[in-house]
């Protein structure tokens, strides 16, 4: 009981009020036949004791000196700031903000949150967050479905694996068919969407087509072409984008994307094996009544003074239950103030040199390999900040590498086995000269 | 008091705020972030690339013209300090576990002890990559299975998955593994109705929908608990699952789950518990040994990691023999080692030489995947942090503590309130308002507001919706007897101010940085984001 206060004196001062004998008589309830059998748990831990095992653990992770492993998860400076706000016990300690008047700090922050999402795609509304960029593309297409009355979705076999891994488990249970439109992966391809193929698949029975800028292979895609072909057979076109990018890529809003979705975690929040992050999901207020999750608005309070509550319930379980447009209920609100806290502490100036400085350091690295006859660009297609290139015998290299503490990228194979020997780098501000002499090196040595 | 928002101009930029009155500078009201930018301001800056970077990287292609952004993203622009106070001052505005009692039913509104944290911002998790190859990752895939371990053994089910993010997210895997099942036994398209109680959370019947079956609401019995004649009514063979909160919201332990579970597995269906409520029953009831299929966990809950504003949380499922292979993948495993060993040592904080962690795949009849990677990880390690501090007899104390302070809550309040399912109680208890709302025409709302104006976070209210203007209070185990009693005295203040003063209730609160907010406004004029000025463009309308 390391936590609770109770001496001995208190604990039988409340079975007393109580009117009971002992703590047993509370659990009189439990039938007989069920009652817990002893269990086989580790005994307790002081302090030091704790600290020491997860540090154990810790320790046992080994973090890579250099690193060009992107593919989804991202590492970039958390500047102080942000951390020091996400730590503030005043936010982390509060739950959802059900009583407004003693919420405001987390409703405004929500609000500014909504606000600097609908700015950086150019959409209109945004959620208060989703699990992660995966969940809230899959809640993107079961949206899309409410809106169109249709139950079947596009999706490029482009966009990250992990978030078509995702989207089929959503779209199993009410039985919504996916349907994949290929990139063109062959030899010597651009590594695009083709609007062609993608015009192709669609048809009036298709909700919605999803595609991701840039895409899993740090590829940019023809997006506008891709929202004609999805609107040509009234569709909706779903972008998953990358936040760091929209500082230089044109906003999803202004090529007709109809919902946005993104993974949050480049936005000020640790990799952390994979969570907690955050997920992005903005749309068009046309649509507002079918989004899942929570939205904070601003109103007033008798007296006229401005503050936030949580607005348009009727959405939601709490409310409406088995007609609810999700179950969706606590999301990811202490991510969703690290990513606000991120984008105030960078500004426009900073996301658009964290953008640039990344854009800089991925054409540094592929231009130093094929120098160097290492490793050739797999694809045509311009690129952001992640370019696939093919190593010879890079599974075995891949490897060598790792147990000298040097991630040469993320394997493509395992997800896309046409990728043979096709690594994906990926670069960050964080990304060093010396991290790309170090890999360039790593691989010669490996040859 | 002047009138706040009209202290900075509709652009944000560059108006005077106005001088608070005397007083006035201790409520503090703080604008939004982008009124307190200005052009060319800064916080945290970045290098450029260098020459010879640049020089590198000629002969790659450029970004076209035409993918460019044309005008910057209007975020703000400010200073470190000014960065720091806004977000200081907002959090100010909040009431948290920290700052004050926060006994908000069904949410369990623990201590979230800091060691947790300590542990979370470890380099060694923080920068641990989640593709990072298996061998850079043991420590993070130990962990996992580490944790997975101990919630199978205070679950007393077959097996446990961490990935599901939160608890609504872990009854959607639950539900989803539901379906799964039946369709291997050939019932899928049998089996289509999902029971849930009138008792419980919303979430549960959305759930339902959301995995394509329908809801059937099953009964409460006038002692509070499901009636098991309804329910068995209700049984059949288009049954898929019972979804059922035990203890239930109201705070009661099922009294008959035994026979209640064993209605629901004769039935073909699926038994599945809403964890929810696991704080009350650590070490008394596990759920796997009682039969029960599946359950999710909610982190934090039980398990104390914070609960952040509305997340993160984390909702593990915990699963019995038969739905064990549907569980989502991947599933951490020991590929090398013997598992006793690993745990044995483990519990001793010791390292078991050559064993050797990885992430099984190889699930055939897996749902899939619930959510990118492998869950909330930092919830994890909080969570078995937490778990690792308490140990098997400090967690089954958490669950008497926590059962302890609800029932001396019970019974110290029983005269000022009523008491619609008056018998012993778990983790949390349930009170209406409705005597003070027929004789004073003061509502729970008004209550509620009330307690406000003692620094103190309500209760619950509204919910569960069986009972008449619900009170639902949840002390938790880490509240001090003096905060307990200091709770009783605000209460009997409130009932005794109902029947006194009810206009002064129905006013309540006045001592908040602001008061009761116009909803039904906000709902009927979305205002959900911030305008900088004018919009060139005219927004799309609703059904557009």
């Amino acid at each position: 009981m390391a936590y609770t206060p109770h001496t001995d004196p208190d604990r039988a001062a409340m079975l007393a009020a109580i009117g009971v004998a002992g703590i047993d008589d509370l659990f009189d309830d439990v039938p007989p036949a069920v009652r817990a059998a002893a269990w086989d748990l580790p005994a307790p831990m002081v302090e030091q004791e704790v600290r020491a095992e997860l540090r154990r653990l810790a320790n046992r992770n080994r973090i890579p000196d250099v690193s060009f492993l992107g593919y989804g998860a991202y590492r970039h400076l958390v500047p102080s700031v942000v951390s020091e706000v996400v730590g503030r016990a005043e936010f982390s300690t509060a739950y959802t903000p059900y009583q407004p008047e003693v919420s405001q700090g987390t409703l405004q922050s929500i609000y500014e949150f909504q606000s600097l999402i609908c700015e950086l795609t150019g959409m209109e509304v945004a959620t208060a967050s989703h699990y992660d960029g995966a969940t809230a593309t899959a809640e993107a297409a079961l949206m899309a479905c409410r809106l169109t009355r249709r139950e079947r979705v596009a999706v490029s076999n482009a966009v990250h694996p992990e978030v078509r891994r995702v989207l089929a488990t959503y779209c199993s249970g009410p039985g919504i068919e996916v349907v994949e439109v290929p990139a063109d992966l062959a030899a010597g391809g651009t590594g695009q969407t083709d609007p062609a193929a993608a015009a192709a698949v669609l048809d009036d029975s298709f909700a919605c087509l999803i595609a991701q800028q840039p895409n899993a292979f740090g590829v940019l895609e023809p997006m506008a072409e891709l929202g004609q072909a999805a609107h040509a057979a009234g569709a909706q076109l779903v972008a998953v984008v990358e936040p760091t990018s929209l500082a230089v890529l044109e906003p999803p809003g202004s090529y007709g994307a109809d919902i946005v979705t993104a993974e949050g975690q480049p936005l000020g929040i640790p990799m952390s094996f994979g969570g907690p992050w955050v997920g992005l999901m903005a749309a068009r207020m046309g649509a507002v009544r079918q989004m899942p999750g929570r939205l904070v608005g601003a109103t007033r309070d008798a007296a006229g003074r401005k503050g936030y509550v949580l607005t348009l319930q009727a959405r939601e379980q709490h409310i409406r239950r088995e007609k609810a447009a999700s179950n969706i209920c606590t999301n990811q609100a202490l991510c969703a103030l690290a990513a606000t806290a991120y984008l105030t502490a960078v500004g426009p100036a900073g996301l658009r040199e964290v953008a640039e400085l990344s854009m800089a350091q991925a054409r540094h690295a592929a231009g130093a390999l094929r120098r160097a006859g290492l490793a050739e660009r797999r694809f045509t297609a311009p690129y952001v900040a992640e370019v696939a290139v093919t190593v010879p015998d890079a599974e075995r290299r891949h490897a060598v590498l790792a147990a000298e503490g040097v991630v040469a990228g993320a394997p493509l194979w395992r997800d896309y086995p046409e990728l043979t020997d096709t690594l994906l780098l990926a670069a960050t501000e964080l990304t060093s000269d010396t991290d790309i002499e170090r890999l360039v090196a790593a691989l010669e040595a490996s040859r | 008091m002047s009138v706040v928002d009209e202290r900075v101009d509709a652009s944000g930029r560059g108006a005077a705020f106005a001088s608070p009155e005397p007083g006035e500078a201790l409520t503090i009201v703080e604008p939004l972030v982008f009124d307190h930018s200005r052009p060319g301001r800064r916080a945290v800056r970045f290098p450029v690339a260098s020459d010879a970077a640049r020089a590198a990287g000629k002969g790659e292609p450029a970004l076209p013209a035409s993918v460019q952004r044309q005008e910057a993203p209007r975020l703000p622009e400010v200073s470190e300090l000014e960065l720091l106070r806004h977000f200081t001052r907002l959090s100010q505005l909040n009431i948290a576990i920290e700052t004050a009692f926060y006994p908000l039913g069904s949410c369990t509104m623990k201590y979230n002890p800091k060691v947790n944290e300590w542990a979370a911002r470890l380099t060694g998790f923080t920068d641990s990559h989640p593709l990072d190859p298996d061998e850079l990752a043991q420590g993070s895939l130990e962990l996992q299975w580490l944790l997975a371990e101990l919630l199978r053994e205070i679950s007393g089910f077959a097996a446990v998955s961490l990935q599901p993010a939160a608890g609504a997210h872990g009854e959607l895997t639950g539900m989803l593994m539901t379906r799964a099942f039946h369709r291997s036994n050939g019932e899928g398209e049998q089996r289509t109705k999902v029971l849930v109680p009138d008792s419980s959370h919303g979430t549960n019947p959305a759930t339902a929908t959301m995995v394509g079956y329908s809801v059937v609401t099953i009964p409460s019995n006038e002692r509070g608990g499901i009636d098991l004649g309804a329910l068995r009514a209700a049984l059949g063979s288009d049954t898929a699952a019972l979804m059922i909160t035990n203890p239930s919201t109201l705070g009661i332990f099922e009294d008959q789950i035994d026979q209640v579970v064993a209605a629901v597995r004769e039935a073909g269906a699926i038994a599945y518990m809403d964890g929810a409520n696991l704080n009350a029953i650590l070490g008394r009831f596990r759920p796997g040994e009682a039969g029960f299929d599946v359950m999710h966990f909610n982190l934090h809950k039980t398990f104390s990691t914070p609960h952040g504003g509305g997340g993160p949380g984390a909702g593990p499922v915990g699963v019995s023999e038969r739905l064990a292979p549907f569980l989502p993948r991947p599933l951490p495993v020991l590929r090398e080692g013997d598992a006793d060993a690993v745990r044995a040592n483990a519990w001793a904080g010791r390292e078991t030489p050559g064993a050797r962690f990885g992430l099984d795949w190889d699930r055939p009849q897996s749902i899939g995947k619930v959510r990118s990677m492998f869950g909330n990880f930092g919830m994890h390690l909080r969570a078995y942090a937490y778990i690792r501090a308490n140990g098997g007899d400090g967690l089954r104390g958490v669950s008497d503590d926590a059962v302890l302070a609800a029932n001396y809550l019970r019974v110290r309040l029983a005269d000022a309130f009523d008491l619609p399912y008056d018998r012993v109680c778990k983790h949390e208890v349930v009170f209406s308002g409705r005597r003070q709302k027929r004789q004073h025409g003061v509502t729970t709302l008004d209550m509620a507001k009330a307690i406000l104006d003692h620094g103190i976070h309500p209760p619950t209210i509204y919910f569960p919706l069986i009972v008449e203007e619900a009170l639902m209070i949840e002390p938790t185990e880490t509240e001090s007897l003096e905060t307990l009693d200091r709770f009783v005295d605000v209460m009997h203040d409130i009932a005794r101010r109902a029947a006194d003063e009810p206009e002064a209730l129905r006013a309540a609160p006045v001592t908040t940085p602001v008061g009761r907010l116009d909803e039904a406004g906000a709902a009927r004029r979305p205002d959900l984001r911030h305008r900088f000025g004018p919009d060139p463009v005219p927004e799309s309308t609703e059904g557009g």
